[in-house]
């Protein structure tokens, strides 16, 4: 048979060689191998903060497989839900295991991703031509959000129960319609069978979807414009002949070994809690889910889980009408837009350079400001009110849109230094 | 007819029309989609009126367990007589004394006690902020919350404060006074929540 045009396979001898290149002639296997991987070229500057990426993907990996192997023992109905749960824990071989291995990978995945988001605001990694890449990412946030919300209120336990009384009434906060799109959502007149059903759909099914395609379309933009690094620079913009960036490192074997060892270190780590501490003392599994849900009884205090609490801390704090809206409406607005502010950075940052290294004074300033407000808005999401929380987390709430709504103003003043040509 | 050169408008029409034709189409197939999520025969005959008994509810109480309507805890309280008096003159610190907000309540309820009689309150037990269910404080004295309380309902989850008629106190999250829902006494003791006399 004639040489096809098609890449050549390697280094592969015999058998192997006929088999790739027969596959190569059916499908872009060795083109599709190159371009991701053996000729990804990556800037050859990666630190620590880079791992992040790569352990979402590890996490997303074990949340599949676990999942899968819940819903062979759960059942979504009223009556059977809890009891399913404690079935897992108690009677299922390695149930137990399995399950907190979910549970502990939903907060895994909530701490890299919001890592990985910090990298991304250290290093300007959402500048141009990577805005796309941004909103990707931002859309990948919020389904994870919705996915984490649904796979909560499964357990039926009686904080999950309260926890969705609460975020379904978000939308009853919305003028005219508020009312009718509660009962829509939940298919019945308060929380239900009816609408634990239909989260387990939208938690197994539709949402796992949505994420596996986003995630697909995340690495597809990433691998075009190619990823940034901590100096901020543009490796391409200096080739060899070949048109191989000077500054770029294959990606493989180069950075999966690399991420390899980081998968390692983060599974230790992760084992270590999933053996040891998997409900983090209330913080991953709150102490009320360990009671049935009960529509007549709220627990005490209600908070979500940690990686909701900085947002629900701006919910709580948002407590005066304004215009002739409510308070409820008013802080439903700031949650969200506290949520999706991130994704229009891109075009709030007026700054010469991108990455923290070569920006002034007042943008580390900021930045360590946002990571303050962030952090203290998540543990007064936790506590219940009183007037000094409310008080400390309005101040903050205005501290964290302060980063995004003065950044067009700091950016532009503020004092950058050279950035170098190519990565020192 | 022998020019096979584009005839752009015409395409472009086609495609506009064929475009718009599917369109109505997908909103169509749409709608069985959205409607399956609305609230199924079985859910809206789940959500029935019920009877509740209060021949053993004692001034000052509340009735406990909490009965039930459409999946909804219903409070049913008792007023002690002070607390009647108090409710019609202690009104400086709410939003809505005078239950203006004509959806939350039925008009024979829009009364200082927000209730057919005086002394028994018949309340939805859902906080209008988020839907937690407050917690009953009914005794005169001073609470964390509040050093100056005079009794009523408190939300432990995002601090809204009710009085005794369910109304809510001003700078709080809740925007509304706690719903009254429909009802009517069948006899002296017997409460029918769900449906008005009228309509019964």
């Amino acid at each position: 048979m004639a040489e096809s045009n098609a890449p050549a396979p390697g280094r592969l001898t015999g058998p192997l060689r006929r088999l790739v290149a027969w596959l190569d002639e059916r499908m872009p296997l060795t083109e599709t191998i190159e371009y991701h991987a053996t000729k990804y070229y990556a800037p050859k500057n990666f630190n620590f903060w880079y791992y992040f990426g790569v352990l979402a993907l590890v996490v997303f990996a074990i949340q599949i497989l676990s999942g899968i192997w819940l819903t062979m023992s759960y059942v979504p109905s009223g009556d059977g839900a809890f009891a399913s749960v404690e079935y897992i824990m108690r009677d299922v071989e390695y149930g137990w295991l399995i399950r907190y291995l979910h549970s502990t990978g939903a907060s895994a995945f909530f701490l890299v991703i919001y890592l990985h988001m910090f990298r991304a605001l250290a290093y300007g990694s959402y500048r141009a031509p990577r805005e796309l890449l941004w909103l990707i990412g931002m859309a990948i946030y919020l389904v994870m959000m919705a996915e984490g919300f649904f796979g909560y209120v499964l357990t039926w336990g009686n904080m999950s129960f309260w926890a969705a009384q609460v975020i379904v009434s978000l939308a009853g906060a919305i003028p005219f319609v508020g009312p009718e799109l509660m009962e829509w959502i939940r298919g019945d007149y308060g929380m239900s069978e009816i609408t634990l059903n239909r989260f387990f759909a939208l938690h197994v099914v539709a949402l796992p979807l949505a994420l596996a395609g986003l995630v697909f379309l995340h690495m597809v933009a990433l691998h075009h414009v190619g990823s940034n690094n901590p100096e901020g620079v543009d490796i391409k913009k200096h080739k060899d002949p070949q048109g191989v960036p000077l500054d770029g490192i294959p990606f493989h074997p180069y950075y999966t070994v690399h991420d390899f060892m980081a998968t390692v270190a983060f599974l230790i780590l992760f084992c270590a809690i999933v053996f040891f501490a998997p409900e983090m003392f209330g913080y991953f599994i709150e102490k009320p889910n360990f009671e049935e849900a009960d529509p007549l009884k709220t627990p005490e205090h209600i908070a979500p889980v940690w990686y909701y609490t900085p947002f629900y801390a701006m919910l709580r704090a948002t407590t005066f009408p304004l215009f002739g809206l409510s308070a409820k409406f008013w802080g439903l607005i700031v949650m969200a837009a506290a949520i999706v502010i991130p994704a229009i950075l891109p075009w709030l940052d007026r700054g010469k350079v991108k990455s923290i290294r070569y920006k002034g004074l007042l943008s580390r300033l900021m930045l360590a400001m946002l990571v303050v407000s962030f952090v203290v808005l998540g543990y007064l999401g936790t506590i219940p009110p009183s007037p000094t929380a409310t008080a400390a987390a309005q101040v903050f709430t205005v501290l964290y849109f302060a980063y995004f709504l003065l950044m067009p103003w700091y950016s532009r003043v503020d004092r950058t230094r050279p950035v170098p040509d190519r990565i020192p | 007819m022998s020019d096979d050169s584009i005839n752009t408008g015409r395409r472009y029409f086609l495609i506009a029309s064929t475009s718009a034709v599917a369109g109505v189409g997908m909103v169509g197939a749409a709608i069985p989609f959205v409607k399956a999520w609305t609230p199924s025969a079985k859910a809206r005959a789940l959500g029935a009126p019920i009877r509740v008994d209060i021949g053993k509810l004692r001034p000052g109480e509340i009735l406990g367990p909490i009965p039930a309507w459409r999946g909804q805890p219903v409070f049913i309280v008792y007023r002690a007589s002070e607390s009647v008096e108090l409710l019609a003159s202690d009104t400086a610190d709410l939003a809505d004394p005078d239950s203006e907000n004509a959806d939350m309540q039925p008009d024979y309820a829009r009364n200082a006690w927000r209730s057919r009689r005086p002394e028994i309150g018949v309340y939805v037990g859902l906080c209008t902020h988020l839907g937690c269910s407050p917690k009953y404080y009914g005794a005169v004295q001073p609470e964390t919350f509040d050093p100056d309380w005079q009794g009523g309902f408190f939300c432990p989850c995002h601090g809204s404060r009710f009085d005794l008629a369910g109304r809510v106190v001003k700078s709080v999250p809740a925007p509304d006074n706690l719903p009254v829902p429909p009802y009517f006494f069948e006899t002296d003791d017997v409460i029918v929540i769900g449906e008005d006399e009228e309509t019964a």
